[in-house]
């Protein structure tokens, strides 16, 4: 799926321009030390719906930005540098 | 599935059943192969397959259809050559044409390193069954004219690895077959029945919640595709999964045939042509997870191309229409299934860009699963706590692509 993201510094430019990067969360409930690791290696929470996540403009501004973005129709809920 | 389809293949609905002894949520490929299976093999039949949408209607009818076996790890190898012979001998064994077509299967190097890529893949191939043989441009040429041996001055083709066993399958006939053979010895179809959540008794999984009201089960089989996170958590389960949309594309038909099927590491793309004549193509996974299955222009520009790059014959012709499937990619591009630690409840997923090939092998190992209660031999590498275990089946790049 092709769609634009609104960079705060370069404006909207293609996804084909940025590089994606997940911000991992580790739930609170997980206690164990090895459990966390193991989640934080390995297990996604796959959202269906809005969810953040981190893009690094690669062939623009050379920064990242945190995006808002829902899963189900690449909806682009709002942007950060 | 419409109504020429309804007279030619012999389904027969029923209404639902309050209880059964296995309910298998997903009616795509691998859960009616799985119905199939426990029918057949092992006389299991009070089973149900729930469906949320129409059978095949996710990425069993959105793959690209290949069928092969040469892997880069020795247990996937094993476990796909198996799907390629039961793909082979389901035309027989179910007297249902599934058109399938062996077409060998050449993997394109285009450096040194390719080369020893491919050499090893035709070792570890041979070693372990799936007959794999490195060629040189001389046999390349000969197995695929059609192929610009200079890869456009930039991708030159060095070498290859040939896979004879390489075939194609219409894959709503895979679905129509399997979901005809379970069918026909008792097994219940439920369309457009979605499950809204999981019954549990203490930490055992006892049915299913559905819109038309609760069905207990002794086993419940998860054979979703796409949505599987979801269910899984229902039942407390954590996956290691994230899911990708993957694009593909077909041309108009294409008169002067084109045999094999064309893959190459490098470029990121594949090609095989269609019954109907139509140069089909597919790529990589988008790299962002999502569940939209919106397709877009820019794939078609990038596979585009690079496919003319090696057949520069596509240059003249003209995109028929794409589509996009979502795949469940899991972390070393292998896939999850088995037990889950949760009593009563099967997984059978992570099923990537890779599933439609191990649809008969899936089906067969996951009923033998259900019916003996012992994980078999061939699936027993790819359960889910393998991850725990620091067991991963990494095969990142015999897997990445179709």
């Amino acid at each position: 799926m092709s769609f634009h993201i609104p960079c705060p510094n370069c404006g909207a430019r293609a996804i084909e321009e940025f590089v994606y990067g997940e911000i991992v969360v580790v739930p609170d409930s997980i206690t164990d030390p090895d459990e966390r690791n193991l989640d934080r290696a390995f297990i996604h929470g796959n959202p269906e719906g809005p969810t953040s996540e981190r893009w690094f403009h690669a062939m623009g501004c050379q920064r990242w930005l945190t995006l808002r973005r829902d899963t189900r129709d690449e909806q682009i809920i709002l942007t950060a540098r | 599935m419409n109504e020429f389809i309804e007279r030619n293949v012999r389904l027969s609905w029923h209404a639902a059943k309050r209880s059964y002894e296995v309910v298998i949520v997903g009616g795509g490929g691998h859960g009616l192969a799985t119905a199939y299976y426990l029918a057949t093999r092992h006389g299991i039949t009070d089973v149900a397959v729930l469906e949320r949408k129409y059978i095949g209607a996710g990425n069993t009818g959105r793959n690209t259809t290949v069928i092969r076996a040469n892997y880069g790890i020795p247990e996937a190898v094993r476990f796909y050559q198996r799907s390629l012979d039961l793909y082979a001998s389901l035309e027989e064994e179910t007297g249902r044409g599934i058109t399938h077509r062996q077409k060998g299967l050449l993997w394109l190097a285009h450096s040194e390193t390719g080369i020893r890529a491919e050499r090893a893949r035709a070792e570890l191939n041979t070693a372990f069954g799936a007959g794999t043989e490195y060629v040189g441009p001389d046999e390349i040429k000969k197995i695929c004219p059609q192929l610009d041996m200079a890869g456009g001055g930039v991708w030159p083709i060095l070498g290859a690895s040939y896979h004879p066993g390489g075939a194609t399958a219409r894959h709503d006939r895979v679905v129509w077959t399997y979901a005809e053979g379970a069918m026909q010895r008792g097994v219940h179809i439920h369309q457009r029945t979605a499950v809204t959540g999981l019954i549990m008794d203490g930490d055992r999984v006892t049915g299913v919640e559905t819109a038309a009201g609760p069905i207990s089960a002794g086993a419940v089989v998860s054979a979703v595709g796409g949505h599987v996170t979801a269910l899984a958590s229902m039942a407390g389960l954590r996956l290691p999964i994230r899911t990708h949309p993957l694009q593909a594309f077909v041309t108009n038909r294409y008169g002067l045939g084109f045999d094999p099927i064309v893959s190459s590491s490098n470029l990121l793309f594949y090609a095989s042509q269609t019954a109907k004549g139509e140069m089909l193509l597919g790529a990589e996974i988008d790299r962002q997870p999502s569940y939209s299955y919106r397709s877009g222009h820019h794939f078609l520009q990038s596979c585009g191309h690079r496919a003319m790059t090696l057949l520069p014959f596509l240059r003249n012709l003209r995109v028929l229409r794409q589509w996009t499937g979502v795949c469940d990619m899991s972390p070393d591009y292998s896939p999850v299934m088995g037990k889950t630690g949760v009593g009563g409840f099967y997984i059978t997923t992570g099923w990537g860009t890779w599933g439609f090939k191990a649809i008969p092998v899936g089906g067969e190992q996951m009923a033998e699963l259900i019916a003996t209660g012992e994980t078999p031999d061939l699936i027993a590498p790819f359960s889910l706590d393998r991850f725990a275990r620091d067991r991963t089946m990494a095969d990142r790049g015999s897997a990445g692509t179709h």
